[in-house]
């Protein structure tokens, strides 16, 4: 039991990963209809920018004299790494939406996959002659220990700040989503663009705005998928895009909460079969599922049916 | 193209003959020009797929992997001779497309594309874990590829294609292509043409990748992986997709690039950081998809151009 609940929080914590991630492809799948083959690789640039930004912000956050106490500047200067990647992860995203994307806009679907897959190799190999392919280790930017009192359990500081970060983040993400003028505005662009268009809503700004999201939420996964497996490669975002894919298709894609529901059961569900079948089949189990997932329910778990229209 | 049989024979007859003289050639160009036809069979044959039946495939290199240890088995277990392990290789890839074809065909666009990438990763993790074909080791095949066994399968495939895209199969794949709403209210069974195409192009994948396990005599699983997928992709999106003399001039011009790329990273007159770029082709390639797409789409050879022209009238006769 106490193996299955260990697994469990691995598990828990994998997915919230997942879930991040696949946020960005089912709102970019919203407004634009079209899979941004390249947000697993935006991924792969936040924990980079994570790694090459600590220094940076230790030099005006000081750690602390002990790196390894909890303490309120160390908490701060992980915040502020986790905020600046994001930020630079959202302008990168607005960046490719505009210089690749856009001109493509409405050309057939077919023409923008090949471009998507083509900025992903492009970011997966520059990546690779900037940062140098062999991986780096993350710095460690949160003192990281079990934390007590929890019987045989092992659930270490980051896996809770992992959970804790990424309820923060999608609770955020709701409201900005629900409350606010430019979420109503991605909602109507998503239900409808032209008539979107037809009352006053810049497409082209929702749009941007879009993917900026999406790729800090990306950007926030990579930052915390760092801080528990500290070893970064510009491959890294490779797997994690296409299983937080499947995810975003579990859920039905599209829907927000849908992706959510779908990175955790893919995150647990890939935990459960390294834990008890075997490690050797933790990336086919992904595909495996959005291959059932597709053949038997193609609209995803939350999904609606759509009609195609002629 | 006139008397498409004249040609074939005529071809195989030229094969035969330079065949005679392979032992001359310096062992480097052998390995391009092997690897030039081999890289023609997997381009024209996913041409089938991704350019005359409008579908997308991002999984070529699965069936290729398939192709390449079925033939390789049949080789190093069975005794067979060489033609029967390619056609064995060739059928076991066609089996699998046949598997992957029937159900993930109905999908369309951006999700037939994944899922083809997804069996594609499931081919290559079963792969690895059959420790009967060395598993994550690796299989040594014995060495039977020559000139002629690749370009007979490369003008083969040719031949086929073309054949068939002219026949009343190809009118269904092109319809397929061109509007599938329309093509099933009159009447076409649009799911039985996309896996004949699908299956056709697995066929011929096993058979190039036949052709490259008893070529490069050794193959391991991670060699066929999503990377390897993509190159056949670009091959067929630079010729022009749905333009068979372009793939094949792609996959020409594609073989070579990277040799010549090689050549001029050792070129000492440049600067450092230009040479760096120039050794990662991928970086050059993923460049010249985006810029393909946002110029021009329909591929390099595909179009204005006399040559093209020539080359289509030829084949279209």
């Amino acid at each position: 039991m106490t193996e299955f609940l260990q697994q469990l929080i691995n598990g828990l914590s994998l997915g919230s990963i997942y879930a991040l991630i696949a946020l960005g492809y089912t709102m970019v799948y919203g407004v634009l209809k079209f899979i941004n083959f390249a947000h697993g690789d935006v991924y792969m640039v936040g924990a980079f920018a994570g790694y090459y930004l600590a220094p940076w912000v230790w030099k005006v956050i000081p750690q602390g004299k002990d790196a390894t106490v909890f303490s309120w500047s160390s908490s701060a200067g992980a915040f502020a790494v986790l905020l600046l990647s994001m930020a630079l992860c959202a302008a990168l995203g607005i960046l490719i939406e505009k210089l690749v994307y856009k001109p493509l806009r409405k050309r057939p679907r077919l023409t923008v996959l090949i471009t998507a897959i083509g900025v992903s190799i492009f970011l997966e190999n520059f990546g690779q002659y900037i940062f140098g392919a062999d991986p780096k280790s993350f710095p460690e930017i949160l003192p990281d220990r079990a934390i007590e009192g929890l019987g045989d359990l092992t659930v270490m500081v980051n896996q809770a700040v992992v959970l804790v970060v990424t309820l923060i983040l999608l609770v955020v993400l709701r409201f900005i989503v629900m409350k606010t003028k430019m979420g109503t505005a991605m909602r109507a662009l998503s239900y409808n663009p032209v008539a979107a268009s037809l009352m006053g809503i810049n497409n082209d700004v929702i749009i941007s705005f879009t993917f900026g999201l999406g790729s800090a939420l990306a950007a926030a996964a990579g930052i915390l998928n760092a801080i528990n497996y500290p070893s970064i490669d510009p491959l890294m975002g490779i797997l994690p895009g296409i299983k937080a894919f499947v995810a975003a298709v579990l859920g039905g894609i599209g829907n927000l909460g849908g992706a959510v529901l779908g990175g955790i059961i893919l995150g647990v569900l890939e935990t459960l079969v390294v834990g008890y079948v075997s490690p050797m089949y933790r990336d086919a189990i992904a595909f495996a599922v959005l291959i059932l997932i597709l053949l038997f329910k193609p609209n995803g778990l939350l999904g609606r049916a759509e009609k195609e229209k002629v | 193209m006139h008397r498409p049989k004249t040609w074939l024979i005529l071809f195989t007859l030229l094969c035969w003959a330079a065949s005679r003289f392979q032992g001359a050639i310096n062992p480097y160009y052998f390995d391009v020009i092997i690897m030039i036809g081999i890289n023609i069979v997997l381009g024209v044959s996913l041409n089938l797929v991704n350019g005359y039946t409008g579908q997308f495939s991002l999984g070529h290199a699965g069936f290729m992997a398939v192709g390449a240890y079925v033939s390789a088995s049949a080789t190093l277990f069975c005794g067979a001779w060489f033609v029967v392990a390619l056609v064995t290789g060739g059928l076991g890839a066609a089996l699998a497309g046949f598997a992957v074809g029937v159900p993930s065909l109905r999908l369309k666009g951006d999700y037939l594309a994944i899922v083809t990438l997804g069996f594609g990763e499931i081919i290559r993790v079963l792969i690895q874990n059959t420790e009967a074909v060395g598993g994550s080791r690796g299989l040594s095949v014995p060495s039977r590829t020559g000139l002629f066994g690749t370009y007979l399968a490369a003008a083969l495939t040719v031949y086929v294609v073309v054949l068939l895209v002219h026949s009343t199969y190809g009118r269904g794949f092109l319809t397929v292509r061109d509007d599938e709403i329309a093509a099933e209210a009159m009447g076409i069974n649009t799911t039985k043409y996309k896996v004949i195409a699908f299956v056709v192009a697995a066929f011929f994948a096993g058979v190039a990748g036949g052709l490259y396990a008893h070529f490069k005599q050794f193959i391991h699983p991670e060699g066929f992986g999503f990377l390897r997928s993509v190159d056949i992709v670009v091959i067929v999106i630079l010729g022009g997709m749905g333009n068979t003399p372009g793939v094949i001039l792609a996959a020409i011009l594609l073989t070579i690039l990277p040799e010549g790329l090689r050549a001029l990273a050792g070129w000492e007159a440049l600067p450092g950081s230009v040479r760096e770029i120039v050794q990662n082709r991928m970086i050059l390639y993923s460049l010249l998809l985006i810029g393909l797409m946002l110029t021009r789409p329909q591929g390099l050879f595909s179009g204005g151009g006399k040559l093209t022209k020539w080359l289509k009238g030829r084949l279209a006769q």
